[in-house]
């Protein structure tokens, strides 16, 4: 509810450039699928994966927001055009931030989140020699 | 003068809660001196529990007479509205939903009170006192910053309106849902309180909880149930899980109270994880208070909002550390004289809830890491995203080995079990397993994740009946009812979100009236477009006949509809629902050459995520059940005995 409510805001504040994009029809891939149904798939799987900056979290793949809108459309037509989707995806990324991709990669403000992982798993795994391993020979 | 009289009720609940805090101090001390004062613990809480119903009845009524000279009705009320929706949107906002909380937490305290007499006096004291102090916190927290009755002069004309996304019958019921769940949350964790002030962790310390673990453990997955299903039907795109943080802020409470239940059981039946029980009853209710922190105090939308505006999110902030810093305070001062309980062996019913316990907590503690680290850097100027591709993969390192323990635990017995003895059952699931896996892969050759999914749902499936095996079933306990039938409904879970990650197809199309649309074994005519109205919106409403595999057309009415107060838009998608699976259509605009956009999408067993949350909840339901009709039948033998003592006694007096 409250990503929606979030658009509305968003859109009724912007400035007004946006309004003006707004009134533009939108871009011929925004709401169309690309004729090769894995060329399709890729770019499905690869927009699930993408921010919309305009919404509270949601992917480009669930928005109607004119911004997803505009960009389903740059990521239809460059998979169409023969991008990968990690290209893509760092075209995208070097216009708005490492913001805009919901798979955050290891970089010096991020390691944290691959590393605690590591650390729950060896937490895990030192809970449980604990508490089973040590009771081989129960109580008599 | 209706509005003060809410007001008044609510300063009076919290003196009441005062007392019953300086009541249950007293009671702890246990000396004879303070028994007059101890005495009067129970009686607060009782009427605490009245005044805050009508304090709440109060801003019900407010809402269903539109009084707009209240602030809070003028913000998000409008007199056109539908009656059910004036009255939940009384609810529908912060100091409502908060007053909403802080009732029902004074009604569980009533009920506690009122009915529960198993716990030593002492500790019942401790408990009622920590209840309590939680409270006093929360209408702190309602009265001197979020005061839902405050007046508004003049008063205006007409109301703001509710958001029209919350017009909606299923989220009217879905926050109250949540609340209760935290709330019985907030019950175990004072319970935990009381026990270690006067060191009774004891199995009947744990069959004192596991009812309150229990409810909230139902109303939580029906509330996750629910909201999943409304962002599914009402977002427009056919997503059902976002990881979204106001999502993750309810899946939190809701994967530690479940390992919150099992451990507790295995405390309740074998005397054994004392320490671990009582530690998952603080994080259960941290987790609770906490996603109340990140859903109310803005920090959500932006930690920069958060900032300038600081002071509910730093009230409830302060509050969160009070409790959870005082508890688990406590928690260390008494961890050492909690004796560990009973032993076990690995081979054991304890042994797989172990692993189902430290998996559980892993996986919270990776969505709390995911959900909040992107909050953090955002707090030194680095925007980060956490999503679906680092959620769900790093998820599943804990996920899929707990369901592989989740089919074959249930098979063991408590304390002490030979492999040998469940070989055959085990290797019959690896087997199932196996050939799940290899036929799924060989047919239809999808990602890892889903491929695992199915696989493991098989497993879960059957092993989750198993141990009806050589049982007779009608004497068999409600609560073995619960496990197996919510066990069983991970199973139908699972395979409904591995099933349609898999297997969904999607059309998007620009349509003109009279064209032909098909997706999957769907055939879909766009038969004509009209514009249709509504109390408080106008739509225009496409009528699309759709049939499957080419059988009798059903026509739906996907709807893009506009509301007027607040001006938004939504998306009323129209669903036709089988047994295996929904087609989901969705209305679009309409594009400069006059076509129309509509997405469909055939969507294999997605309702079975719901219905196997909905199994979940049942399979809680049903041993919670059983637990009080035990509790309620032990009441009564032990009244008897009691009566029979009184007869011998005046007989032989007499």
């Amino acid at each position: 509810m409250r990503r929606l409510l979030l658009v509305t805001a968003l859109v009724l504040s912007s400035p007004m450039p946006l309004a003006a994009q707004d009134s533009l029809p939108p871009a011929p891939y925004a709401y169309q699928q690309l004729d090769d149904p894995e060329l399709e798939a890729k770019a499905t799987d690869l927009m699930h994966t993408l921010r919309c900056l305009k919404c509270q979290s949601q992917s480009i793949a669930d928005s109607d927001a004119p911004m997803a809108g505009d960009m389903r459309h740059q990521v239809r037509t460059r998979i169409a055009a023969g991008e990968s989707p990690a290209e893509v995806r760092q075209w995208l990324v070097d216009r708005y931030g490492e913001y805009v991709s919901y798979q955050p990669r290891v970089t010096a403000s991020t390691w944290p989140l691959f590393v605690a992982p590591l650390l729950v798993l060896l937490l895990a795994a030192f809970i449980l020699r604990g508490r089973l391993v040590k009771r081989k020979e129960p109580g008599k | 003068m209706i509005a003060e009289l809410g007001l008044v009720a609510l300063w009076l609940c919290a003196a009441l809660a005062g007392l019953q805090l300086v009541a249950g101090i007293a009671g702890l001390q246990g000396s004879a001196g303070l028994a007059g004062l101890a005495m009067l613990a129970r009686p607060a809480a009782l009427v605490q529990a009245l005044l805050c119903a009508l304090s709440f009845g109060v801003l019900l009524y407010l809402f269903a007479v539109t009084d707009l000279s209240v602030n809070l009705v003028a913000m998000n009320s409008h007199s056109d509205k539908p009656m059910i929706f004036k009255l939940s949107g009384s609810f529908g906002n912060h100091e409502g939903s908060m007053l909403l909380w802080v009732t029902v937490m004074a009604l569980a305290g009533g009920l506690i009170a009122a009915l529960e007499r198993r716990l030593p006096e002492r500790t019942m004291m401790a408990t009622l006192g920590a209840q309590a102090f939680v409270a006093l916190g929360f209408y702190a927290f309602l009265l001197l910053s979020s005061n839902p009755f405050e007046r508004l002069s003049p008063a205006p004309a007409q109301g703001n309106g509710l958001n029209p996304l919350l017009q909606d019958i299923g989220l009217a019921f879905h926050p109250p849902t949540l609340y209760f769940g935290y709330v019985g949350l907030s019950v175990a964790f004072s319970i935990v309180v009381g026990a270690l002030l006067t060191r009774q962790v004891t199995p009947e310390f744990a069959r004192v909880m596991r009812p309150w673990i229990l409810g909230a453990w139902v109303l939580l997955t029906i509330g996750i149930v629910a909201g999943s299903y409304w962002a599914y039907y009402e977002l427009g795109w056919g997503g059902w899980w976002f990881w979204d943080p106001v999502e993750n802020a309810a899946l939190m409470p809701w994967l530690a109270a479940t390992a919150l239940l099992h451990s507790a059981s295995v405390l309740a039946s074998r005397d054994a994880l004392r320490a671990w029980t009582v530690l998952l009853g603080v994080i259960a209710f941290s987790m609770s208070m906490l996603g109340t922190f990140l859903v109310r105090s803005g920090i959500l939308t932006s930690v920069h909002a958060f900032a300038v505006d600081p002071e509910r999110g730093s009230f409830i902030l302060a509050l969160l550390t009070i409790y959870i810093g005082g508890a688990l305070v406590l928690f260390a001062l008494r961890a050492g004289t909690v004796a560990e309980g009973e032993r076990f062996t690995v081979m054991s019913r304890e042994g797989a809830l172990v692993v189902n316990n430290v998996a559980l907590s892993a996986i919270l503690g990776i969505v709390l890491l995911g959900t909040l680290y992107p909050l953090l850097t955002e707090a030194f100027d680095v925007r980060v995203s956490v999503g679906p591709p680092y959620f769900n993969p790093v998820s599943a390192i804990f996920v899929l080995p707990m369901l592989v323990v989740l089919a074959v635990g249930p098979l063991l017995h408590w304390r002490r079990d030979s492999f040998a003895r469940i070989r055959p059952m085990f290797l019959a699931l690896v087997g199932l397993g196996a050939v799940v896996l290899l036929g799924v892969w060989l047919w239809s050759g999808i990602a890892i994740l889903p491929l695992l999914g199915i696989t493991l749902a098989a497993m879960v499936a059957v092993g989750s009946l198993l141990p009806l095996r050589g049982r007779n079933l009608r004497r068999m306990p409600l609560a073995v009812w619960g496990m197996v039938i919510a066990h069983f409904g991970v199973a139908v879970a699972l395979f409904g979100m591995a099933a349609d990650t898999a297997y969904q197809q999607e059309r998007l199309v620009a349509a003109n009236v009279g064209d032909i649309i098909e997706v999957g074994p769907w055939t879909g005519t766009l038969a004509g477009v009209v514009p249709v109205s509504g109390p408080n919106w106008q739509s225009i409403e496409a009528s699309l006949a759709v049939s499957y595999k080419g059988g009798e057309p059903i026509m739906t009415h996907p709807q893009a509809r506009a509301f007027w107060s607040p001006p938004t838009e939504t998306s009323e998608v129209a669903l036709v629902t089988r047994w295996n699976g929904q087609l989901y259509a969705a209305l679009g605009n309409q594009a400069e050459d006059g076509r129309w956009q509509v997405r469909l999408w055939w969507k294999p067993f997605v309702t079975w995520i719901w219905y196997g949350g909905l199994l979940i909840a049942l399979g809680g339901a049903i041993a919670l059940m059983g637990r009080l009709s035990v509790d309620l039948r032990r009441r009564w033998a032990q009244r008897k005995i009691a009566d029979r003592k009184v007869d011998q006694a005046e007989r032989a007096a007499g």
